[in-house]
């Protein structure tokens, strides 16, 4: 659990850096290509950048803490009222994707360790493969083309915020999240079907058949529960995979997101903003594995802290 | 009395799959693999397209036709070449907004995906093994090499190629590295994870007792150990690479679009989505079947060369 703490440390210092150690005036590129000579001198002088790279590190991390991210000087806002903007669309999609991808998942893969070897079972495997190869931006446009060209089921791109009505709110969401989930599915059913399978040749899964149990009580309570561990971590682990899919998402079906940003901010060589969103998403990343550690000894208790 | 029944049999099996392992040997073994056979054939006929483009009717990929813009599929079109003779081409794979052949640049795309990917895999796994070796058996580096991995794998990968990307530049040489850097980790924590294990053995330590000098246990006894977990690993950080080559190109932020890449390609097809998805669809279907061949062959490989990671994934 402290390791986290050094873990957050270098996250922060390699963030830092990434800027500082390329050749070239800091300042500058901060400012931007549009920017005089007198912003520039401005920005020196608030970055601290004449002084040592560790006071320089200091000054810029006690601001990070304080909640001053900087200024954007292509969007000409504070970052922290952009990232406050793009915040909902892309916790929607996360949370979203989040729940389909579980939902789907986790049966698919106890019902493939269960008939272990059948078809269910190829077409799991199958899939799994085939979701970590194809490219999330491919799918997300073939289920353009099939659900909102072709069919006209839901509305081809875009973002209806929640507050506008959860009917169009889901209505745009849908097609997103079922892109995004593919190769969080592919992941998650693949773990689930490893680790059931394993259970299922335990000693004590062969007692809750001899007794009786039906397999369902057996699957669900007897196996998944005992294998949970594993599947929890990889829900974890794939959060990485489900932030670098945010952003491709975001910029296929146009939703105003902290993705969408970033890839933005890359175009306007927008620095403080690529910078923030970069130690932000790390940040969630990091903070959600910590909680999942903690909630192992949930899962199993025989693990304590 | 069943376990006594049971025992003669179990070790007859051992025996004969021991000796069948022995006869087979490394290659037929891996031949006799599907997913292997059908990974590898399929890599090599991506390869020979890459290889032999000019061959296959491919023409220049960078070549601009005004007249035979946003083509759809099949359709055939006179075109002036750059000798400025007319001639009738078929446009197999319909052409793009600068009226490029689109089947010329997937042919072409083919090379740069696998040069990217091969390039990745090996300069991740050289720059990793270096590194995981050190931290592996001189204890004192351990700890500090070890906290900077973590840090690096806290950030997602895509997220760290973008920013490096972002202050690097554009090209096709910081694309590279940005997507070596955040795989460096990875490679890091099974080299060093091998090393811990192996530098216990009796062997090492008998190395260690006679005077052999650091560098030589290193190379001629701890090394090859890490060969087969290498390879394996090597093979899914290339199949990585080409989709994260792929992403960035997309994106708009990864290798300059003049260069036919099937990220490239993709990302210039994206204005005309509604009615040209041919733009999307080919070089999509060429970078998800070579990606989907290399995964194969990594998980072909994982089955044969390591069986002991097999069963933990």
């Amino acid at each position: 659990m402290l390791a986290t703490i050094p873990v957050l440390g270098m996250v922060a210092i390699f963030v830092f850096l990434m800027l500082r150690l390329t050749p070239g005036d800091p300042a500058a590129v901060i400012a931007g290509d549009n920017a005089n000579a007198e912003q520039v001198a401005q920005i020196r002088a608030k970055l601290g950048l004449d002084e040592p790279l560790v006071s320089q590190f200091v000054i810029w991390i006690t601001k990070m803490v304080q909640g001053d991210f900087g200024e954007s000087f292509f969007f000409k806002k504070t970052v922290a009222e952009l990232i406050s903007q793009r915040i909902e669309p892309t916790l929607s999609l996360a949370l979203c994707t989040l729940v389909l991808a579980v939902a789907i998942a986790v049966p698919l893969g106890v019902l493939a360790a269960h008939r272990h070897g059948s078809w269910i079972d190829r077409f799991v495997m199958g899939f799994s493969v085939f979701g970590f190869s194809i490219p999330v931006f491919v799918v997300g446009y073939l289920l353009i083309y099939v659900f909102a060209i072709e069919l006209g089921l839901v509305p081809v791109q875009g973002y209806s915020r929640i507050a506008g009505g959860f009917g169009s709110f889901i209505e745009r969401l849908i097609l997103p999240s079922i892109t995004l989930a593919v190769i969080y599915i592919a992941l998650i059913a693949r773990i689930t079907r490893a680790s059931v399978i394993e259970i299922l040749g335990e000693d004590y899964i062969r007692t809750a058949r001899a007794k009786g149990l039906s397999n369902r009580v057996v699957l669900m309570r007897h196996a998944l529960r005992n294998a949970a561990v594993p599947i929890i971590t990889v829900i974890g682990i794939g959060i990485a995979l489900l932030i670098g899919g945010v952003v491709v998402t975001e910029s296929v079906y146009n939703i105003p997101g902290l993705g969408r940003l970033v890839v933005d901010a890359v175009l306007a060589r927008d620095y403080p903003v690529i910078q923030v969103v970069i130690l932000m998403f790390s940040f969630v990343y990091v903070l959600i594995n910590l909680v999942i550690d903690l909630a192992y000894s949930f899962f199993d208790p025989r693990i304590r802290y | 009395m069943t376990a006594t029944a049971d025992e003669p049999v179990e070790i007859d099996v051992a025996a004969s799959s021991a000796a069948a392992v022995k006869k087979v040997g490394l290659f037929g073994r891996l031949a006799r693999n599907q997913s292997v056979a059908i990974g590898a054939v399929l890599v090599g006929l991506m390869i020979l397209i890459g290889l032999l483009a000019p061959l296959l009717g491919a023409t220049d990929p960078t070549a601009i036709s005004p007249a035979a813009r946003n083509l759809k599929p099949g359709v055939e079109r006179n075109i002036f070449t750059p000798a400025g003779e007319q001639v009738t081409r078929t446009f197999w794979m319909g052409s793009d907004s600068l009226g490029r052949d689109i089947y010329s640049r997937v042919l072409y795309g083919a090379r740069i995906s696998l040069i990217i990917g091969v390039t990745v895999a090996a300069l991740s796994v050289a720059i990793g093994l270096v590194i995981g070796l050190i931290a592996g058996y001189i204890r004192w580096t351990d700890g500090p090499i070890m906290r900077v991995m973590d840090g690096m794998m806290a950030i997602p990968g895509i997220l760290l190629a973008i920013g490096l990307v972002s202050v690097w530049g554009a090209g096709l040489v910081t694309v590279i590295f940005a997507i070596v850097v955040p795989d460096i980790p990875r490679v890091v924590r099974l080299v060093r994870s091998v090393v811990l294990s192996i530098r216990e053995e009796p062997y090492v330590e008998a190395a260690i007792s006679v005077g052999t000098p650091v560098p030589l246990i290193m190379f001629r006894h701890i090394l090859p150990n890490t060969i087969a977990p290498l390879i394996v690993q090597g093979t899914f950080i290339c199949a990585s690479a080409m989709l994260v080559e792929a992403t960035l190109s997309f994106l708009g932020i990864g290798i300059p679009p003049d260069v036919p890449t099937w990220g490239n390609i993709m990302s210039e097809g994206r204005s005309y989505f509604r009615i040209h998805p041919h733009m999307i669809l080919f070089p999509g279907i060429f970078l998800a079947v070579t990606v989907l061949a290399v995964n194969m062959l990594g998980d072909g490989l994982r089955d044969t060369l390591d069986p002991r990671l097999s069963k933990r994934i």
